[in-house]
């Protein structure tokens, strides 16, 4: 193999020169032959019921196929759409999931609830069209508070007190007896703050009927097709898999926001074949912030017991989670599974007690957004630790260390469900310490204050459960689907490798990261290697991307499909070389005889295999194979990051002067895209603590940050430069030893920034740590001590 | 309907359009130029940078008739014999982008930057693309591209 493209090597991404030269296909390039444009009319009021819906204007309106609302759908019995997880509440119920039609049929019940949409030659036909729409709106009270919705007017018939379920995970009353007991007890409130994904390419659907063979197609921008496919047939439209394909061409991000089956897309395919033809839709990206499933919001209180070493006795967590006006695709599992059983951090707290409301207000649907559930987690876990260590006196690093995880305790059973199979928890903070100069920070501090800045310093030491995740646990706890991957490794007769992967990019660059991993298993330059994903037409059934799981699980089940095509062509081989088949060893892409210098290489066994004149009897011609990879337990990537800001206490600005990371992904197969991933991971993590805040109005319910004007994203010059390395603790259960990589960021920023600048201003506040926030602080402080 | 006219891409095209299309929708629509995106409808992304007589500018904050008679350049045009223009090698040697959707904004607007200043600090770096979002990379290694497009140019 060339050097500098394997497994370990910052190869050069493939997929880049088409994204580089604007030659990259997203689903709103694509055009059908006489396809025409859907535009959605959405609700303007929080909460309110449709007495009556005119849409005679609007069917007559220039340009105008259709107009259809919630009763053409009912009389065409497309359903709800599923939440396909769910959680046994802790009176063994399960949880309430309300119906959640594409359309509305009786209620609204957030601003951009979809009420009708308009069919029509051009989208501003379309548009236009909407507008003459008359909807008989009965305003109802509203509530866009998660802590004030068990009080708030009820919003689903079956959903009382608006409780989708109370969830516990522990024993309560053992926990509150440790508190009772701990020599101190830490005790912090806090919000995670609610956020918009905001992926750069909006969301955007064609639907596209074929009458002739009685199928339909899909463009849709789906971080994981399949799923899109088996919700929509089995659950919403009722068709045979067979009779939908779903593809995602390129997809512009999606950061957990395009893992759902969300009223668009399945519209727009069931209108392809009311009207006969393709029916395409693409969001605004104002249809963007009022629709796509949101992320976080979180209210908790949170108790932490030490033992007069600092030793952690006890962690109790009271945690309110909206999930917005509907349960969406995977909402359920977010703040319980992907959340309380991450609270054990890296640390051994023996016992730790968690109980989750999850609640509905008039607000979008929240889900999965990157690191879901598990951000919540870490920053829940490291801020009271941080918190404890400024009660306590105790260094924040050394009270971390004096609650590690030991480098010898694993596999380590936490009290919160998971066994953590590896880590070195000690050695990814002593690395970042050296790198940020902990030491020096002092005299750093000292010299700020000097220029009249006060500084600070934060850490955060996250872990996440990620390579989402083994069929059989997830199932045991609720999930509807399995969560393995697919690969189909295909050699074609003149060399070359097709590689098709249930996995599937928005971003991360797997055309690349694959290809490295197939050309070592198979011994064959990364450019004869093709990747093949996205597309329900071309590849076999897979899960998708999520949960930093694609090289963890669907990488796995390359390897396994590539030692397939392996065994196979040692028969080839053994038969070609007269050798017995226990003879033949393989390696790098040769086969050899054992002992001997006879050897052939893997293009003349592929080439035998498919033009078999000189064969093994019995042995089917063809190398082309395929492999589901079920994964033995999560993994487990951990790390420590320091923030290190400076505050101007005259105008409120919070500096990032340094920032270091070091994470552990176990075995990394391309570090330039890992760095990349953690980078980019970090920039989402600072936006949440520094500028990122999703606000609907309460008296009007309205969405105040409705647009790139209101919703503050975080650009370049907003962010640092990042100082970023990694220990390498390798994955023992999958067969590449690797762990993930693409949440960690997001996971551990919030956290450490937060930290930081509560370090540097000497008090409490909530994110994000706005200017204004951060000013009114310093005010605070300074009125302080002037008294 | 009015008639527009105008050169993108050193190739003369002329159609007929509503008054109200937007440069961004005559590129994407008329001309079948998809590279330039639109990511966001209150022109603050960056997505639809392209260059109108040699200037970076956001194609939705133009009419297409605006841009009668113009020299307009997308993302498409930069490439020369199927040599990556510097900025494009330099984006991809430094991986400066992941999902690519932002990606022909933020190089037209990096070629711009430096056609005006060849030897941006990172902070003139960070200030010049505020008008750009990525939500991908961080910008780290946008940054990082562009300091070593600046540092090949002048080498």
């Amino acid at each position: 193999m060339p050097d500098g493209t394997g497994i370990g090597s910052p190869l050069k991404r493939k997929e880049d020169v088409r994204f580089l030269t604007g030659k990259g296909r997203y689903t709103d390039d694509f055009n059908r032959q006489g396809q025409a444009h859907a535009y959605f009319l959405r609700s303007p009021y929080p909460h309110a019921r449709i007495d009556g819906i005119d849409t005679a204007a609007a069917a007559s309106a220039p340009g105008v196929v259709a107009v259809f609302t919630g009763k053409d759908l009912e009389t065409d019995n497309v359903g709800s759409l599923p939440c396909g997880w769910v959680v046994t509440d802790r009176n063994g119920e399960p949880h309430k999931a309300p119906p959640h039609f594409p359309l509305a049929r009786d209620k609204v019940r957030y601003v951009g609830d979809h009420v009708a949409v308009v069919i029509a030659e051009t989208y501003t036909q379309a548009k236009d069209a909407a507008e003459l729409i008359e909807v008989d709106y009965a305003e109802l009270p509203h509530n866009v508070d998660t802590a004030k919705a068990l009080d708030a007017e009820q919003m689903h018939d079956d959903a009382p007190g608006n409780l989708c379920y109370d969830w516990e995970l522990g024993d309560e009353a053992a926990i509150d007896e440790a508190l009772s007991k701990a020599h101190h007890v830490t005790k912090f409130d806090l919000i995670n703050n609610r956020l918009i994904p905001n992926a750069m390419e909006p969301r955007a659907a064609i639907g596209d009927y074929d009458p002739g063979l009685e199928e339909y197609t899909l463009y849709t921008t789906s971080q994981n097709p399949h799923v899109a496919r088996l919700v929509l047939c089995a659950f919403v439209l009722g068709l045979s898999e067979a009779k939908l394909r779903v593809t995602a061409p390129d997809v512009g991000g999606g950061f957990g926001s395009k893992i759902f089956i969300y009223a668009e897309e399945t519209v727009c395919t069931w209108a392809s074949k009311k009207v006969d033809r393709p029916v395409k839709w693409t969001a605004e990206r104002n249809e963007s912030f009022l629709s796509d499933a949101h992320g976080r919001d979180h209210v908790t209180k949170a108790q932490l017991g030490l033992d007069e070493n600092g030793k952690f006795l006890a962690l109790k967590v009271e945690t309110m989670a909206s999930m917005g006006a509907y349960l969406s695709t995977f909402a359920s599992c977010v703040p319980t599974y992907l959340y309380a059983t991450l609270l054990a951090g890296q640390y051994t707290t023996p016992s730790i007690y968690a109980n989750v409301k999850a609640v509905f207000t008039n607000t979008a649907p929240v889900d999965a957004y990157r690191g879901a559930g598990r951000p919540e987690a870490t920053y829940v876990v490291e801020r009271i630790v941080e918190v404890a260590a400024r009660e306590t006196g105790i260094d924040p690093a050394e009270l971390r260390k004096r609650n590690f995880i030991a480098d010898d305790a694993f596999p380590y059973q936490t009290p919160v469900a998971l066994t953590y199979d590896s880590g070195q928890y000690g050695l990814a903070m002593d690395k970042a310490l050296e790198m940020i100069d902990y030491k020096g920070f002092a005299a750093r501090k000292a010299e700020s204050e000097n220029h009249g800045k006060l500084r600070g310093i934060g850490l955060s030491a996250y872990i996440e459960a990620c390579g989402i995740a083994p069929s059989a646990v997830v199932g045991s706890l609720g999930a509807g689907v399995g969560l393995w991957e697919s690969a189909q490794v295909r050699f074609n007769a003149t060399g070359t490798v097709s590689v098709f992967t249930g996995s599937h990019s928005h971003g991360q660059g797997h055309e690349t990261t694959f290809s490295q991993v197939v050309s070592e298993a198979l011994g064959i330059p990364v450019e004869n290697v093709e990747i093949v994903h996205g597309d329900t037409g071309r590849v076999p059934m897979g899960m998708g991307t999520y949960g930093s799981r694609s090289l963890a699980v669907g990488g796995s089940a390359i390897v396994r499909a590539c030692d397939k095509i392996i065994e196979k062509g040692k028969k080839i081989a053994a038969h070609l070389m007269e050798a017995s088949v226990d003879d033949i060893e393989y390696e790098a892409g040769t086969f050899r005889v054992a002992g001997t210098d006879k050897e052939k290489a893997m293009a003349e066994i592929a080439f035998t295999a498919y033009v078999p004149h000189n064969y093994p009897e019995g042995l089917e011609p063809g190398l082309d194979e395929t492999a589901f990879y079920d994964p033995l337990n999560f993994t487990y990537p951990a790390g420590t990051h320091i923030a290190e800001v400076e505050v101007d206490p005259d105008t409120g600005e919070v500096e990032i002067v340094d920032w270091v990371a070091v994470d552990d992904f176990g075995k990394i197969v391309n570090p330039m895209i890992v760095e990349g991933q953690v980078h980019g991971g970090i920039a989402q993590g600072v936006g949440q603590a520094l500028l990122e805040n999703c606000v609907y109005d309460s008296e009007s319910g309205q969405l105040t940050t409705g647009s790139y004007m209101d919703y503050t994203m975080p650009r370049a010059d907003d962010l640092p430069s990042f100082r970023i390395d990694t220990t390498e603790t390798p994955c023992p259960h999958n067969p590449l030893g690797v762990k993930g990589c693409g949440e960690a960021g997001a996971i551990a920023a919030p956290a450490a920034l937060m930290n930081a600048i509560t370090n540097a201003l000497g008090r409490e506040i909530e994110m994000p740590a706005t200017c204004e926030k951060v000013w009114r602080a310093c005010q605070g402080s300074a009125k302080q001590a002037a008294e | 309907m009015p008639t527009v006219s105008m050169t993108v891409n050193g190739k003369a095209v002329s159609h007929d359009v509503e008054a109200r299309t937007l440069l961004v929708e005559y590129l994407r629509q008329n001309c079948a130029l998809t590279g330039t995106h639109v990511g966001c409808d209150t022109s603050q992304c960056g997505a639809c940078v392209v260059h109108v007589d040699g200037e970076s500018i956001k194609a939705c904050t133009l009419l297409a008739v605006q841009a009668e008679g113009a020299e307009v350049t997308t993302i498409e045009g930069l490439a020369k014999n199927g040599e990556l223009h510097p900025m494009q090698a330099a984006f991809k040697e430094h991986h400066g982008l992941q999902c690519g959707f932002c990606t022909p904004g933020m190089v037209m607007s990096a070629v711009d930057l430096l056609q005006k200043n060849s030897d941006p600090s990172e902070e003139e770096i960070r200030d010049w693309l505020e008008g750009n979002i990525c939500r991908c990379t961080g910008y780290h290694n946008i940054v990082k591209a562009i300091q070593a497009a600046a540092q090949d140019s002048r080498s």
